[in-house]
């Protein structure tokens, strides 16, 4: 297909190495640290052999532990919250004709985005004291759950794009009513795009460290936080062992997003 | 295709008209329309792309609010009614089945929301499936289907509600030839055995020849003719309409007399021929008359009509298509059929004389 | 007869006004307001254990460029919070600069391979940069400290006697930023040379022109709208960074994230925060709108 000498032309010296220069980059800080993490003793030089040590002393601490319930609870409530608001808002949006207005709402379903996360934080903090709300884990939800809003919004938006609008026609054609339309037709195709929104919003809220810093309150560590503390006392292999729980769980979930994106846009193209 | 009795229109569309946006950049997608469609008819609405026959289909089904006019179904307004409450069911384009349903659930679908007991539902669905032949698929998903067997699916699942009529957009488009013809044949069998009305929309001439009762010929938003199909192509009321469906020539004539159904013409060469008296200008006009290609045949130069040249020809088998230029040097396509030994009698740049019968020539509203 | 249907031309319909209700809302009470409240606040008096007293002041933007004189309360220009601005700018340009020099081969590389390879690329560029931020940048540090695998490696080989002092620098902070979003610059390059027409390098080739010349004068031209986008993507958020300055600087190095948490954490001086919030903003602000400059330029200019 493609003539010697176009291969040639394509090729730049140099351009491959870079690039595995870039994936050694990106990879590194994470792959080591979760060798380490396995390493029965306490040594960066010396390998002790494969031991799942100080995952168990990790995890075994009170105080991890709640803070890992802390954060699943905050990460699951957030992200429910934000995708069914998102879900809601992707539909008013795509569906119909464009109004006046649109570019500002979705500008403002993406503010969350634009503003520096800082900014976020401490803004969101000043709102809370100053109308006189307490600092707790009902704080970090919130700040979490209009957080994670636009993350919800972009996998639902973009696979609410990709249904024909006469899918819904015939629904409605077929005497469905609009509850009907959305609930057996819209929905179950729309469902790949929710997940993968569900699942990006969830990582989101479980990964923030910033925002939730600012607005927690006593009790409301969650794991981010419990790492950032134990690292400014100095490096313990067990927060090599929860770090790569954390890297794994991020991976983990961000494929799964991914993935169920991918899913519907496959099933959207078979017609 | 029998004669029908005058009955009860089962839509009657009055004065229509849909714009789109306003102001200068408006778009007039409807001027004006009116229509009187029987029950148990099967109509066609036939023209080009934009000339607003999907418009006034989606009109009917609900998906389109009209900006004027009225719409009645069976003697009521339906212009209010949101699509889910109109007896009217469509036959989508790109049929539209549900990816997610198997066949039986799609052609179920109506019913259960209009809250049938279930096993109405199941007898139903059985029915339709049978009528449409897919009976044995009745577990597959869309996406499992060929066009043809989707094609079928989608009209079951329209049938299943009991619509008082059924919209068609464009169903056979996407299909391929041979598979179009079958189910032309199909379609048309479907609306006399279940005798509800057919509003079906094509740019293809040859379907709406084939299948309909009438059909409504349409341009840039406007009815330009309805008619049985020989009406329309017989006696085409104007230019559109005559060149739109089949082939047509248009010839330059001047009016000399008229006398009963006959006008005498002059044509550019000075030759004399009778036309069709209907619509004709008064005598000194100048005006066009439409010959069909096939109302006209080739003989040896003489007196019998006026003198022409071969310029090219078509071989088809069954018939022969010379193009021939007449002494102005406008070009008229004759269709000869090959009946006898000898297909072709003219080769290029033979003289000629075209022949054709007295009032096989028809004037046009330009 | 006009049909009426509770719609006006442009106007949406009220259905889908409630669909927006919800999310709108929340936004606005929990995401609008409080930057209002950020706003607002940069110009009142701080209180004495934090919080604000409301009375206006521009003291807060006052104290970035001037400190007053203790004893004459004349105003004495202080660099101190100008430094930290200026050294974020630098820090977010070099690791824009940085990032392009690593990432425009990459996603280079990436475009040029058969199809189905692609996807596989992009998913793996992808990843990391959705992987919590707090723990990569922990990561980075592991590796880097006195004690860490990278001193360990190089005194091993022997290539040094004694660690190398990388953590706790300037140049720690400009890897971490660089690692953190390296991701951003790729991608939009990525789907900038993805969509150019390899037939233009074909036809300069054709007019002897080598591959570098090919480079500079055909592809760079054409794929600067992506290139202006991942600059920015990367640009904005380092400006505002709090995690790599912080743990990698070892909260010596402050950058304006450090800063602005600095006043609502320990200082509580919650006025001059905001400024410094504000201030923020509209640097982000000003990048914003050069980007969309940029963008109509060369949409003018017709590519």
């Amino acid at each position: 297909m493609a003539s010697g000498k176009k291969r040639d032309l394509r090729v730049y010296p140099g351009f491959r190495g870079m690039t595995w220069f870039c994936m050694a980059l990106l990879y590194a800080p994470m792959v080591v640290i979760t060798v380490y993490s396995f390493n029965s003793i306490r040594s960066i030089t010396t390998w002790g052999g494969f031991s799942f040590d100080w995952y168990v002393k990790a995890f075994n601490n009170p105080s991890i532990q709640q803070a890992t319930l802390n954060s699943l609870i905050i990460a699951f409530a957030a992200a429910t919250f934000a995708t069914v608001l998102a879900t809601s808002a992707a539909i008013a949006m795509i569906r119909g004709r464009s109004f006046r207005g649109q570019s500002g709402v979705f500008a403002l379903l993406n503010l969350p985005l634009m503003i520096p996360e800082i900014v976020t934080a401490v803004a969101t903090l000043v709102f809370f004291l100053a109308v006189g709300i307490d600092l707790g884990l009902m704080t970090v939800f919130i700040a979490h759950a209009v957080f994670c809003i636009p993350f919800a919004y972009m996998p639902i938006s973009a696979r609410m794009e990709g249904i024909e609008g006469y899918y819904e026609e015939a629904a409605q054609d077929l005497y469905a009513d609009r509850w009907a339309s959305f609930r057996y037709v819209l929905l179950p195709m729309l469902l790949p795009g929710v997940l993968s929104g569900y699942m990006l919003a969830f990582i989101i809220s479980l990964d923030d460290f910033i925002i939730t810093n600012m607005v927690a309150g006593p009790g409301a560590t969650t794991l981010p936080l419990a790492i950032y503390g134990k690292v400014r006392t100095g490096f313990t292999p067990e927060i090599n062992a929860i770090s790569t729980i954390m890297l794994l769980i991020s991976c983990l979930f961000v494929t799964g997003s991914y993935l169920a994106g991918r899913a519907g846009k496959r099933r959207g193209e078979q017609r | 295709m029998s004669d029908r009795d005058e009955t009860a229109s089962a839509v009657e569309i009055r004065n229509v008209v849909k714009v789109y946006g306003t102001g200068p950049g408006a778009v007039r997608a409807l001027a004006d329309v009116s229509l009187d469609i029987r029950d148990n008819e099967f109509f066609t609405l036939l023209g080009p792309s934009g000339c607003g026959k999907t418009t006034l289909l989606r009109i009917i089904a609900g998906f389109e609010q009209l900006t004027g006019g009225r719409v009645f179904l069976f003697g009521d307004e339906i212009e209010g009614l949101p699509p889910n409450r109109r007896p009217v069911n469509t036959v989508f384009q790109h049929y539209a089945l549900f990816p997610h349903m198997t066949v039986a659930e799609n052609v179920a679908f109506a019913l259960r929301r209009l809250k049938k007991p279930e096993d109405e539902v199941r007898t139903r669905v059985g029915e339709m499936l049978e009528l449409v032949k897919m009976s044995a698929l009745a577990g597959r998903r869309p996406a499992q289907l060929s066009g043809g067997q989707q094609q079928r699916v989608a009209l079951a699942r329209a049938l299943a509600p009991h619509p008082k009529v059924l919209l068609l957009d464009e169903p056979l488009s996407a299909l391929d030839l041979k598979l179009r013809h079958t189910m032309r044949v199909e379609l048309k069998q479907l609306q006399e055995e279940t005798g509800i009305t057919f509003i079906f929309v094509t740019h293809d001439q040859e379907e709406a020849l084939t299948m309909s009762d009438r059909i409504a010929v349409m341009s840039d938003g406007e009815v330009q003719q309805v008619g049985k199909a020989e009406d329309i192509y017989e006696r085409p009321i104007n230019r559109f309409v005559a060149d739109f469906i089949g082939e047509t020539n248009f010839l330059g004539v001047t009016v000399e007399s008229i006398l009963g159904n006959r006008a005498t013409c002059k044509m550019a060469d000075g030759f004399a021929i009778e036309c069709d008296a209907v619509g004709a200008p008064p005598p000194g006009a100048a005006a066009h008359v439409s010959v069909r290609p096939e109302k006209m045949t080739l003989a040896a130069p003489g007196d019998g009509g006026p003198a022409c040249r071969v310029k090219r020809l078509v071989y088809l088998g069954t018939d022969t298509h010379y193009k021939v230029a007449l002494a102005d040097g406008a070009e008229v396509t004759v269709r000869v059929q090959n009946a006898h030994e000898t297909s072709i009698s003219f080769r290029p740049g033979d003289a000629a004389m075209l022949r054709f019968d007295a009032g096989a020539a028809k004037f046009l509203v330009d | 007869m006009e049909k009426s249907s509770g719609r006006t031309a442009g106007g949406i319909g009220r259905g889908r006004a409630l669909l927006l209700t919800p999310a709108m809302l929340t936004i606005l009470v929990f995401m609008v307001a409080p930057l209002c409240f950020v706003g607002v606040y940069s110009f009142l008096t701080p209180g004495t254990y934090g919080g604000v007293v409301w009375e206006f002041s521009t003291e807060a933007y006052i104290q970035f460029l001037f400190e007053r004189d203790f004893l004459d309360e004349t105003l004495v220009f202080t660099s101190s919070y100008l430094s930290i601005y200026g050294r974020s700018i630098g820090q977010a340009l070099v690791a824009t600069l940085a990032c392009l020099a690593i990432g425009f081969p990459t996603a280079y590389f990436m475009a040029t391979r058969p199809e189905h390879q692609r996807n596989v690329w992009v998913f793996l560029v992808t990843v990391p940069y959705w992987v919590n931020l707090l723990i990569r940048t922990v990561s980075m540090l592991f590796i880097i400290r006195d004690e860490g695998p990278l001193n360990a490696v190089l005194q091993a080989a022997g290539i040094i006697d004694e660690p190398i002092r990388i953590a706790y620098t300037d140049f720690a902070i400009g890897l971490g930023l660089v690692y953190s979003y390296l991701p951003f610059m790729v991608l939009p390059i990525y789907a900038a040379i993805e969509r150019f027409d390899f037939r233009l390098v074909e036809a300069a080739y054709d007019l002897y022109a080598g591959r570098w010349t090919i480079l500079r004068k055909v592809i760079l031209p054409i794929t600067l709208p992506g290139i202006v986008a991942g600059s920015l993507l990367v640009f904005v958020p380092s400006l505002g960074s709090f995690i790599a300055p912080d743990l990698l600087g070892g909260g010596k190095h402050l950058m304006i994230g450090n800063l602005v948490a600095l006043q609502f954490q320990g200082s509580r001086n919650w006025p001059f925060g905001s400024a410094a919030a504000v201030i923020l903003m509209t640097l982000v602000l000003i990048a914003l709108m050069v980007l969309i400059w940029l963008k109509n330029r060369n949409r003018v200019e017709g590519r």
